[in-house]
């Protein structure tokens, strides 16, 4: 499972670098960007899906890899 | 020392003449608040969540031929579409009034960016950007943080104490002025300012024009002090600032300033106080996040979900028949997010306070484009305020409840709050 962010739809309310830092920081503008490759490890499954409940925007997307 | 030749003379005379258009002023008691709404009236000030309950039943979006003629949609997926529709409907009036700016100030609008529409918002806004990050708004924590104590320390020994007028007012004022370089003694004319600008509304035109006006003056006064002594605040910021390879207007300096001010204040003295209030009716909900303090940001969401303060404002562009009504051109939109915020459609429980709501995208601060360039700070200044209150005084309650006021207009939240301490 990978979170991604769309870039068109987040306008920087910052709800998923509030509620779940081990995967989503801020830029130097405010708006959100995943961690690294934004793979989600075993255990942070429910804290991505967390910032996909609270975005505004709804720009936080789960990625399911099967 | 360079001199700034831009204001030199007063930003104000090389303003266009003002044009626009005024409508009759229209008050007194709401006959049906479908077709004669006014967010004015008493009765809205006092509890505007029944009427838009109501309004979501029956219309779902009402009309009004008061300020000139406007529309209030109150379902979430409303609300969202507006705001989301640039193109159909612009920002260059954000405060619902009885006088409409000419069409020719948009797209930049008299404070920008708030007031600005695509495509120079997005350039105006991205200025502003980096100086209101999570982690810039971090720097302001200790210094709001002091001064929550401090302000406790002020209760001294006091039953009752008003939490509207001696703490969450003061929170967002200090905060504010000391980031744009104010002093800090200034900060009583600032809720003059604060209450000219958005609850003097149905003034008479040339009272309300003499009280903006005062506001300038302040503005120009600080913005000479800051050319002669520039310091490291976004006073100074906004004089150098930058776009498009030039200094900003003069106008475009000051009516950003007026922005920050005034935006900056009600709103988070409402957040602050609206919190409060919920926690001195709802014993069980304090004891809780007394007892778990962990949870004061999950519960923070909550209330700003159900008591967000800011309601916005836009104008129709043009004549058009949308969601089933037929808009005019210059038509009014009162653009309620609390009212979309309490859409049973959009949320589970939408009447309900759930102060651990796991699912919560509520819109207090905005959708799209235009998100409140503030939410850092506010979201700061509200958890720094309520984690001092609470672990200060864990107890209190209303002292009397006929004593609480609301503030009228496009912000809401309590002006007085007498609680007892115990």
């Amino acid at each position: 499972m990978k979170v991604r962010i769309n870039s068109e739809l987040c306008q920087g309310h910052g709800r998923c670098y509030d509620l779940v830092p081990a995967l989503f920081a801020d830029d130097d503008e405010g708006y959100g960007v995943v961690r690294g490759d934004g793979v989600v490890q075993p255990g942070q499954e429910q804290d991505a899906r967390l910032a996909v409940a609270n975005c505004p925007e709804r720009a936080v997307e789960l990625i399911e890899e099967s | 020392m360079s001199v700034d030749e831009r204001f030199s003379r007063d930003f104000r005379e090389d303003r266009e003449e003002p044009l626009g258009t005024r409508n009759e002023i229209v008050t007194g008691p709401v006959s049906d608040w479908a077709s004669d709404f006014s967010h004015l009236e008493p009765e809205w000030a006092a509890d505007p969540y029944p009427i838009q309950d109501d309004l979501r039943q029956r219309c779902p979006i009402a009309h009004t031929d008061r300020f000139g003629g406007g529309w209030l949609p109150v379902r979430y997926s409303d609300v969202a579409d507006i705001a989301y529709d640039t193109d159909r409907f612009s920002s260059r009036a954000i405060i619902m009034s009885n006088f409409r700016p000419p069409r020719e100030t948009a797209p930049i609008g008299a404070s920008p960016p708030i007031s600005s529409d695509p495509p120079f918002h997005h350039d105006a806004r991205k200025l502003l950007l980096p100086a209101f990050t999570k982690s810039a708004v971090a720097r302001q924590e200790p210094a709001t943080r002091a001064l929550c104590h401090a302000l406790i320390d002020e209760f001294d020994g006091q039953d009752v104490v008003d939490a509207a007028r001696d703490y969450a007012q003061h929170i967002p004022m200090r905060v504010i002025a000391d980031m744009l370089g104010f002093p800090a003694a200034d900060a009583p004319q600032f809720r003059q300012f604060v209450e000219n600008t958005l609850e003097g509304v149905n003034l008479p035109p040339e009272e309300r024009i003499a009280r903006m006006s005062a506001l300038d003056d302040y503005l120009l006064e600080q913005i000479h002090d800051h050319l002669d002594n520039p310091r490291d605040d976004l006073t100074t910021f906004l004089i150098d600032a930058e776009l498009y390879g030039q200094k900003l207007e003069p106008a475009h300096v000051a009516g950003t300033m007026a922005l920050l001010l005034i935006a900056g204040i009600d709103t988070t003295w409402s957040a602050i106080g609206a919190s409060l209030w919920h926690l001195a009716t709802e014993p069980a909900d304090r004891e809780r996040i007394v007892a778990d303090p962990a949870l004061l940001p999950v519960a923070m969401e909550e209330f700003l979900r159900a008591y967000a303060p800011v309601t916005m404002a836009r104008l129709v562009k043009d004549d058009m028949h949308w969601h089933g009504v037929d808009m005019k051109a210059d038509d009014w939109i009162l653009l309620s997010f609390p009212a979309a915020n309490r859409d049973p459609a959009q949320f589970e429980r939408a009447d309900e306070v759930v102060i651990d709501r796991a699912v919560n995208r509520h819109a207090a601060f905005g959708l799209g484009i235009h998100r409140c360039v503030g939410s850092h700070l506010a979201r700061m200044e509200l958890r720094v305020a309520l984690e001092v209150w609470l672990a200060r005084i864990p107890a209190f309650t209303l002292a009397d409840p006929s004593a609480v006021t609301w503030s009228t207009g496009q912000i809401r939240g309590p002006r007085a709050l007498p609680l007892r301490l115990s």
